[in-house]
């Protein structure tokens, strides 16, 4: 239908000429194939302005030697500026293929409402739309939260129903397999610190303070804040990309058919398993932190490791890592809900699915640090 | 309210689906009699699927009722409605099956959940169940392991196993090959005959609405309702709206090319 195949390059041109007063006779020639831009429109239109008593337009093809769908656009171009003009075309001179893709492109009309509207509103509309969105999300966020808690009502009363091999899968995948990341991010978390903390210290002649420093730093806050980040990264992203796909692929429907909600089925399990993991790798973040500023006050500033073992066994009191570890999993849970509401709320495409991965990171981060300054102010009022 | 005969399976009265204000059908009703193969038709985007949706309680209605049995599903109770779910069988367009476990797995799912079988017991069952399907021996495949077809009847497998009153198929032949759809068809019409069960159909496949149905509804997405209902072949050639004649005939019967 395309003509014989070329590989010759250039676009062909375009001739007009006026056999008679009333006519205008537009002539294709040559190649019109190929990757170069076919020519504008204005040959023509100086054409019709230099003739003004044109009434019809003869479309002729000669020595036409190839033509893609660059030639349709152009045709269908030419016919716009002739209805324009209320010129009557006449295509009889065209090969027949073309003539039927013409009579294809325009056989059905534009539907009416289906092209969208692409006008921007107004910046008043944006921020009420934009408000009223915020109000809507808010109200979801407090509605999964409440299903979450029924749910969680129904576990601890016996009732709910999930997989205990699903449990177990979710544990070692935000257990054991978390170490190695938690590992280095800990260690070095806590070597930072005590780099930073010695230069400060040396000016006093206090460096042996940096071990409480970084004792009580990794122990209060940052051993919980750097575990949770890195789980919100990790694993919060995956819960949403789960459950995104079961979304997408109707298997919460599927599950929701047979009488099981997936609130008891899918989230309370990831939740559990993020809430009692999450103060073990606390914990283990914490040591690894110490470690860390260990390292580097022994081979850095000479502190022996006794010494620092020491002083840092004094600093630290059962209360700090009591508070630590409460702040873990309170992080522990936030991260498991932004992760399991997101996936929960994905619509149904795969761009979707990247969406809600991305939105549980934004959204855990955000709940962990503001929760970390609430339960911080909240801590050194009342405990 | 609509006369609703003594066999009636599934009542659908006066119902209204709508996304937000944006109503897709209004005023459906219908009745689905028990031991029917009840087809739900009509051209792409009109709303079938969506009113599967609504007769297996996944979507509320945004006015009217769905009688199951009698009773109004809606304004059951969240038990009630779990109870009635659960002699429901729902094959979806994809399958769905639950990608994270096996065939077997997926099959036991609802046993395990429903009943207090043994594992013995449970598993005989499933291996039944993959059997009947044509599935023996796929037990410990994953689902991303098999072709979409074999995804399909194992989605099939798993919509028996608690064997439901009622059998909904969302497109069952979408993705098909003609032979395999041939079977599936074959498969359901053997399963209400000898499980005894309803099955209600969405399809827009001709050769699998003539070779099934014996009862229908036709969803038309310009009025916004619908404008047939009853035997497929019937409605073929004697309904009076030329619409439903057209697309029941590829538009052949009306002189339009499709």
């Amino acid at each position: 239908m395309h003509g014989v195949m070329d590989t010759t390059s250039g676009r062909g041109e375009v001739r007009c000429s006026r056999p008679t007063a009333e006519t205008l006779r537009v002539e294709l020639v040559g190649h019109w194939r190929g990757p170069d831009e076919v020519p504008a429109l204005t040959g023509v239109e100086q054409a019709l302005e230099a003739a003004p008593g044109v009434q019809r337009l003869t479309l002729a093809t000669t020595a036409l030697s190839g033509w893609d769908s660059g030639l349709v656009t152009w045709l269908l171009d030419l016919l716009a500026l002739a209805e324009r003009r209320q010129l009557v075309v006449e295509r009889d001179g065209l090969p027949s293929g073309l003539q039927r893709l013409l009579h294809l492109a325009t056989a059905v009309p534009e539907r009416q409402g289906a092209r969208r509207e692409t006008s921007r509103a107004p910046v008043l509309d944006r921020i009420g739309l934009a408000t009223l969105a915020l109000m809507a999300s808010v109200g979801d966020l407090l509605g999964f939260i409440g299903d979450a808690v029924f749910a969680l009502g129904a576990f601890l009363r016996g009732r709910a129903r999930f997989r205990r091999v699903e449990f177990i899968l979710l544990i070692q995948e935000c257990g054991v397999q978390a170490l190695p990341i938690v590992t280095l991010i800990c260690f070095l978390v806590g070597a930072i610190l005590a780099f930073i903390g010695a230069v400060q210290l040396a000016m006093f002649g206090a460096q042996i303070y940096v071990a409480n420093l970084v004792g009580m730093a990794m122990v209060l806050e940052m051993g919980a804040m750097m575990t949770a980040i890195i789980m919100a990264g990790r694993t919060g992203a995956a819960f949403a990309a789960q459950l995104g796909t079961m979304t997408v692929n109707e298997e919460i429907d599927a599950l929701t058919t047979l009488g099981l909600s997936p609130m008891e089925f899918l989230v309370v399990p990831r939740l559990l398993a993020l809430v009692t993991m999450m103060p073990l790798l606390t914990l283990y973040g914490d040591l690894l932190g110490i470690l860390g500023g260990g390292l580097i006050g022994v081979t850095v500033l000479g502190i022996s490791p006794v010494e620092y073992f020491n002083q840092t066994r004094g600093a630290l009191t059962l209360s700090a890592c009591a508070q630590g570890l409460i702040k873990g999993s309170v992080y522990g849970m936030l991260v498991a809900l932004a992760g399991c509401l997101r996936g929960m709320q994905c619509g149904r495409s795969a761009a979707a699915v990247g969406q809600a991965a991305t939105s549980a990171v934004v959204t855990g981060i955000v709940c962990i640090i503001t929760a970390s300054a609430l339960l911080t102010v909240i801590f050194f009022r009342v405990w | 309210m609509a006369m609703t005969p003594a066999d009636a399976h599934i009542t659908v009265n006066q119902l209204t689906m709508a996304y937000g204000s944006f109503v897709i059908q209004r005023d459906l009703s219908f009745t689905v009699r028990r031991g029917d193969i009840f087809i739900i038709m009509g051209g792409s985007g009109c709303g079938k699927s969506t009113l599967l949706r609504h007769l297996i309680g996944l979507r509320a209605p945004a006015a009217g009722e769905v009688l199951i049995d009698g009773e109004s599903f809606w304004a059951a109770s969240a038990e009630a409605q779990d109870r009635v779910k659960r002699r429901f069988g729902v094959l979806f367009q994809s399958g769905a099956l639950w990608s994270s476990m096996t065939l077997a797995e997926n099959v036991a799912l609802p046993l395990e959940q429903y009943t207090d079988w043994s594992p013995a017991r449970i598993h005989k069952l499933v291996a039944l169940k993959l059997a009947l399907v044509g599935l023996a021996g796929f037990e410990d495949y994953y689902p991303s392991q098999i072709s979409g077809g074999m995804q399909k009847r194992a989605g099939l497998a798993r919509a028996m196993a608690l064997d439901p009153d009622i059998l909904f198929f969302d497109e069952p032949s979408a993705g098909l090959d003609p032979i395999s759809s041939r079977l599936l068809d074959e498969l359901i019409l053997e399963l209400r005959d000898s499980l005894g069960a309803t099955v209600v159909v969405v399809t827009h496949e001709l050769a699998s609405i003539f070779a099934i149905g014996n009862n229908s509804v036709f969803l038309d997405a310009d009025t916004k309702t619908m404008i047939a209902g009853g035997d497929p072949k019937q409605l073929r050639d004697t309904c009076p709206d030329p619409k439903v004649r057209t697309f029941l005939t590829r538009g052949v019967e009306s002189g339009k090319p499709a």
